[in-house]
């Protein structure tokens, strides 16, 4: 076994690497970049070496420079993790060539998988189902028919040039095929000027379901269950389980075998993902292999209880795979959410920035339930613009689906975070979603069941009861207190709060009758319903925990003039809490309009100007660019909304800016 | 005998309903409540003892004698907040406009003069048309009376003035002597000299808002302190402040119990200083950190933005806190940062509320704007208001504490109480470039050299090394045990004894 490893990668997956080599007994270096100097896993590992400036091609994509750093430090071994140099060949064979393990799979397995089309052509070889389709040129009308007949309907007709669904066409019936092939054709033509087509099978609601596999040196290869990654938001996984709700043992053990195959026939040895695309009838076609650790492998360690990174490390000192095929069971549901610094409620564009409050929920085993958070962050960490702006990948195990999908939504409501955006209530919200914990998904999920983006809801029904209890409970903790003030005139008998108060949530009001006794505080609402409130909460502590109505709820807590803002189960709202008085004087002040915002450009994320497009006085249309703003990497074109004259541009090239800085403004 | 009981409660409805239906529906339809329903808002519920409920004018010129209403435009009394007690006026604009008459004023004055002599605090809610015209110098007589107490009980009892309608003429003065003022987002206006007669005598042309709404005075006059969206959100956050403020300049701070510990570590205040020394970072975050419950009510927090000032506490008690803001303009000092500071400063050193101080200031804003500005007055004013502070002054530099702005943020000279330094800390005359060429003048040119006596210089004076062998920093502290050293330091100074030579008073550089 190796003594000394290092970790080519930064964030949760060189820590969490980290804790498998420790608990082994190997010693760990890790490597980082200028922006990570105060990062976890440089804390985490025993020796930190420095590769370069922050921008990943010059420090984590060099492998130069992590082949320098293993001849500096000894480290006999190269964990890759996920992306950056993971899958690249010529890194694993520039270890070979140093006398560096590579803890991965062999360079030719990397290179064959590598390529989308060898490595279709190694699966049909090894007998995997691959997405039944024709990819020569195609005639005529009646021999797009006759191919269409032999794949079986409904099939895709597709513009070998094509891109963006121009030349695209589905269809369910020979006349249709006709009709899409010279429509198809022509389209094709008229866009990429190239006009030659092909058809294969379309999979309608496509389901992302993956085999993970294992092998070692002497020929093993075993499969790890299924993992199912179909909620996705543009090609981005979101949430991830294992196993999938859709296979049943049959399917598994046949996509198990097809992918342990498929790794047989590149001599795969290492831990891999077989991806494949699967029907709503459980028919399943090869995508893709990825030939490295996976981000969502933990749902995986979870339901069968391998380490998966200590396996990884096993097969690269040599070892044999100490598990047969039969030792693998799967047990109970794991569910990961991927937490990312993302605005859900603006497009999900990424938010940069420094983590004032991290305070993920509390991991460990407790009554048959697993929560994990993988994390590279800390509380007053940054999450900067130059990598992945993934946070957190939390995740839950329990025996059902049901529990699981349970307690992660009760660990999201549990994450507190501050400083900057994140996609938290947009996972809660998921959690809570019928067709979610019917699991009838599919990658079109998202897209389809949030057509319009995502806004924090307002409480309804059985979740304001929930909120008003809350927020009356929160006023009444802080009367108390007040209550408890110096200087007083009447010491002994300290003013009295009045016990009728009415809840404001957002727009709508609740008027509640209060009752403290011993063990909780009653709610009476308009004297029908009653909720017992019991919670240890106190001022100033932003999650609040405790029971309503006997139920455990958590729920986030933010101050806000002369109230709070509450968040839980991807529901938010302001809640004030007003004597009735009050209330009734409140419901007198004039609604205020935000500030108008249709003429100013204002910056959408934190980010760096990079162009300016346009100059004072100039009349500019509607979709017409305005200036570029890079954050994250990614540049962003800013546009405008609507035909105007720019009157004022209050920025500069180079200039940093934060949300909402006004950019330019319009006449 | 029942029928003189009810003859009052027949006197008394009469008084509450103000100047009448239609009047008090303007006022609602405006977004505006009446005095008493302000009040109401102000005062624990049912603690109102209202005083001179029947006073009317008793001017007769202009056929003022056909018109009287009781209480003549002014609600007076006083009541507790949160068990405390507060006097206060309130201005009704239902009842001649809440213009000030003889006997309107002298409702005031009584309150002023019991507020005064009890040892309370006193609030104003102001919404009024000023002088009442057809009394004339009578009620200018009545606005005097109001001002001389006013002065008479600066630095007594802390007095506030919330403007929640117009406040023209004469009636500026009052609020402009209180310590603080707040106003209501569009429904409230000052000014000495309206629109109108801003047109005939200068020409300009400009709105009521545009020359004293709460936006100007909140952000460029700073006449004002803070301004709310409507008038329920400003009297709530006025029943906030009172908690904060004690009673007068002889009892204690209040107390209230806390959950915050005041050991609390807090980890993450290791990293909120940037690598780079250029890279500014939120003050506010440490303020947040420091404090009970991270509850800080602040003063003037859209002018000079640059240096933050409030309220908050520290195991219960109440402190003032001034600190530097790196986020806007590098936290430098400047003459309306220096102003608002100082200004804090003595109202904090009035009532015994101790200061933390925390400090990154680069300096003083150099250029002709500043100078010609009075910069070097407006500076002495902090630095005069520091060190004639005798409450106890706690004072963290966590970065930049250049030239004299070191000397000016309650540093151990101005007889800072405790001083401390995070590692993170550079006490110094300045910069390390701008000291290197300066000493060693002859090397500018060899950029080499310079670097190297760049660097030689950060590491021996970049540092709170430096201070901290001279004992002008009492300890370098870790950031993340700053809420507990605080903590510590406050309670140790609980006893704080310390006298100025006796003066008839002072002459700070105004």
């Amino acid at each position: 076994m190796f003594a000394k490893i290092l970790i080519a990668n930064r964030g949760e997956i060189a820590c969490r690497i980290m804790k498998t080599a420790r608990l082994m007994g190997i010693r760990t270096v890790a490597v980082y970049s200028a922006a990570d100097r105060d990062a976890l896993h440089v804390e985490m590992a025993d020796e930190a070496v420095f590769i370069g400036p922050a921008e990943a091609a010059q420090s984590y994509l060099v492998a130069d420079k992590i082949i320098e750093a293993c001849r500096a430090t000894g480290a006999e071994a190269v964990h890759p993790g996920y992306g950056f140099l993971s899958e690249r060949a010529a890194f694993a064979e520039a270890l070979r060539a140093a006398g560096i393990t590579f803890i991965g799979p062999n360079p030719r397995a990397i290179e064959a998988m590598g390529d989308k089309i060898e490595s279709k052509k190694f699966a049909h070889a090894a007998g995997v189902s691959t997405v039944p389709g024709h990819l020569g040129v195609i005639t005529s009308p009646d021999e797009a028919v006759e191919i269409a007949n032999g794949i079986g309907y409904p099939v895709m007709i597709k513009a070998s040039a094509g891109g963006g669904g121009k030349g695209m066409r589905i269809a369910y019936g020979a006349g249709e095929v006709k009709e899409g092939f010279a429509r198809a054709t022509s389209e094709a033509r008229s866009s990429f000027g190239d006009d030659r087509v092909f058809i294969e099978k379309f999979i309608v609601n496509p389901r992302h379901i993956e085999i993970q596999v294992l092998g070692d040196k002497h020929g093993n290869v075993i499969y790890l269950g299924e993992r199912e990654c179909s909620i996705q938001r543009r090609n981005q996984k979101v949430i991830e389980e294992a196993p999938s709700p859709l296979l049943d043992a049959a399917t598994r053990r046949l996509m198990g075998e097809q992918a342990v195959a498929l790794a047989r026939a590149v001599n795969y040895d290492s831990a891999g993902t077989v991806e494949f695309v699967a029907g709503q009838d459980k028919s399943f076609y090869f995508l893709e292999m990825n030939t490295r650790l996976q981000v969502e492998h933990p749902v995986t360690e979870l339901i069968t209880g391998v380490d998966l990174v200590e396996q990884m490390i096993r097969v690269a000192a040599g070892e044999k795979l100490a598990l047969r095929q039969s030792d693998v069971q799967i047990k109970g549901w794991a569910i990961e959410s991927r937490v990312y610094a993302e605005d859900p409620t603006r497009n999900f564009l990424p938010s940069t920035g420094r983590l004032t409050r991290y305070r993920p929920p509390a991991e460990g085993r407790r009554d048959g339930v697993t929560v994990r958070n993988d994390t590279g962050v800390y509380e007053g960490g940054e999450i900067s613009i130059y990598y992945d702006p993934m946070i957190a990948k939390l995740v839950t195990h329990a025996p059902t689906r049901l529990q699981a999908i349970e307690a992660q939504a009760q660990a999201l409501d549990e994450f507190t975070l501050d400083g900057i955006r994140h996609n938290i209530p947009f996972l809660a919200a998921l959690m809570r979603h019928q067709r979610w914990r019917d699991g009838r998904l599919s990658t079109g999920f998202i897209a389809e069941e949030f057509p319009d983006g995502f806004g924090l809801a307002q409480p309804e029904g059985a979740d304001a009861e929930l909120f008003a209890a809350v927020a009356a409970h929160i006023d009444h903790v802080q009367n108390l207190r007040k209550r408890r003030i110096s200087g007083q005139i009447r010491a002994q008998r300290p003013h009295v709060f009045a016990l009728k108060r009415v809840v404001r949530l957002g727009n709508a009001q609740y008027h509640v009758r209060l009752e403290a006794r011993d063990d909780a505080l009653m709610v009476h609402r308009d004297d029908a319903t009653t909720t017992a409130v019991q919670s240890s909460w106190v001022p100033g502590e932003t999650l609040w925990r405790g029971l309503v109505g006997g139920v455990g709820v958590a729920v986030q807590v933010r101050p806000l003039m002369n109230g709070c803002h509450l968040g839980h189960g991807g529901i938010g709202v302001e809640a004030r809490v007003y004597t009735q008085r009050e209330a009734e004087l409140a419901s007198l002040m004039p609604e205020k309009v935000g500030r108008d915002t249709s003429r100013v450009l204002l910056c959408p994320m934190p980010g760096l100007v990079k162009a300016l497009d346009v100059k004072p006085g100039q009349e500019v249309k509607a979709g017409e660019a305005l200036c570029m703003v890079e954050a994250m990497k990614m540049e962003n074109v800013l546009r405008a909304e609507r035909d105007c004259k720019v009157t004022k541009i209050n920025v500069q090239p180079g200039d940093s800016l934060a949300v909402d800085a006004v950019i330019m403004e319009f006449a | 005998m029942k029928e003189i009981l009810e003859s009052l409660e027949a006197r008394r409805e009469l008084a509450r309903a103000g100047g009448g239906a239609a009047r008090v529906a303007a006022q609602h339809k405006r977004g505006k409540l009446t005095a008493r329903e302000r009040i109401e808002l102000l005062l624990d519920e049912g603690s109102f003892e209202e005083f001179d409920m029947f006073v009317q004018h008793r001017a007769t010129d202009f056929d003022m004698d056909k018109s009287h209403v009781p209480g003549d435009g002014v609600v007076t009394g006083w009541g507790t907040v949160n068990g405390r007690t507060v006097f206060l006026f309130a201005k009704d604009f239902t009842v001649f406009g809440g213009s000030l008459s003889e006997t309107h004023a002298q409702k005031i004055t009584k309150i002023q003069d019991m507020a005064l002599k009890n040892r309370a605090p006193i609030i104003g809610l102001f919404d009024a048309g000023g002088a009442r015209i057809q009394e004339g110098v009578a009620a200018l007589g009545g606005y005097g009376e109001v001002f001389q107490r006013n002065v008479l009980a600066s630095g007594v009892i802390p007095q506030i003035s919330v403007i929640m309608g117009p406040c023209a003429g004469g009636d500026v003065y009052s609020p402009a002597m209180t310590d603080f003022i707040f106003m209501v987002r569009d429904t409230s206006y000052m000014f000495v000299t309206g629109p109108d007669v801003v047109k005939t005598v200068t020409n300009e042309s400009v709105t009521a808002e545009e020359l004293g709404g709460a936006s100007v005075h909140t952000t460029k006059s700073s006449i004002a302190d803070k301004a709310y969206d409507n008038e329920v959100e400003a009297l709530l956050q006025m029943r906030r402040l009172i908690d904060f403020l004690p009673e007068s300049n002889t009892a204690d701070v209040p107390e209230i119990p806390t959950f915050d510990d005041g050991e609390r570590m807090d980890m993450s205040l290791d990293t909120l200083i940037p690598q780079s020394a250029n890279k500014p970072y939120d003050m506010h975050e440490l303020i947040a950190k420091l404090v009970d419950e991270g509850d800080f009510f602040e003063i003037q927090e859209a002018h000079a933005r640059n240096i933050i000032t409030g309220f908050a506490r520290i195991e219960g008690r109440t402190v003032g806190i001034v600190a530097n803001q790196p986020l806007v303009l590098a936290g430098v000092l400047d003459a309306d940062a220096s102003r608002k500071a100082a200004r804090f400063v003595r109202f904090c050193d009035c009532f015994s509320i101790p200061i933390i101080t925390l400090v990154d200031v680069p300096g003083f804003l150099p250029g002709t704007a500043q100078e010609y500005g009075g910069l070097i007055k407006h500076g002495a004013k902090l630095l005069f208001a520091f060190a004639e502070a005798t409450v106890p002054k706690v004072t963290i530099i966590t970065r930049k504490a250049f030239g004299g702005a070191y000397d000016v943020m309650a540093s151990k000279h101005l007889r800072g109480d405790v001083n401390y330094a995070w590692p993170t800390a550079q006490i110094a005359v300045m910069g390390a470039k701008g000291a290197v060429e300066i000493i060693f003048r002859a090397d500018i040119g060899d950029d080499d050299k310079i670097a190297t006596r760049a660097k030689d210089y950060e590491e021996r004076f970049l540092s709170p090394f430096v201070a901290a062998e001279r004992g002008y920093i009492d300890e370098v502290i870790m950031p993340h045990a700053t809420r507990r050293r605080v903590a510590r330091a406050l309670a140790m100074l609980r006893g704080k004894m310390l006298e100025n030579p006796w003066k008839k008073h002072d002459n700070i550089p105004l």
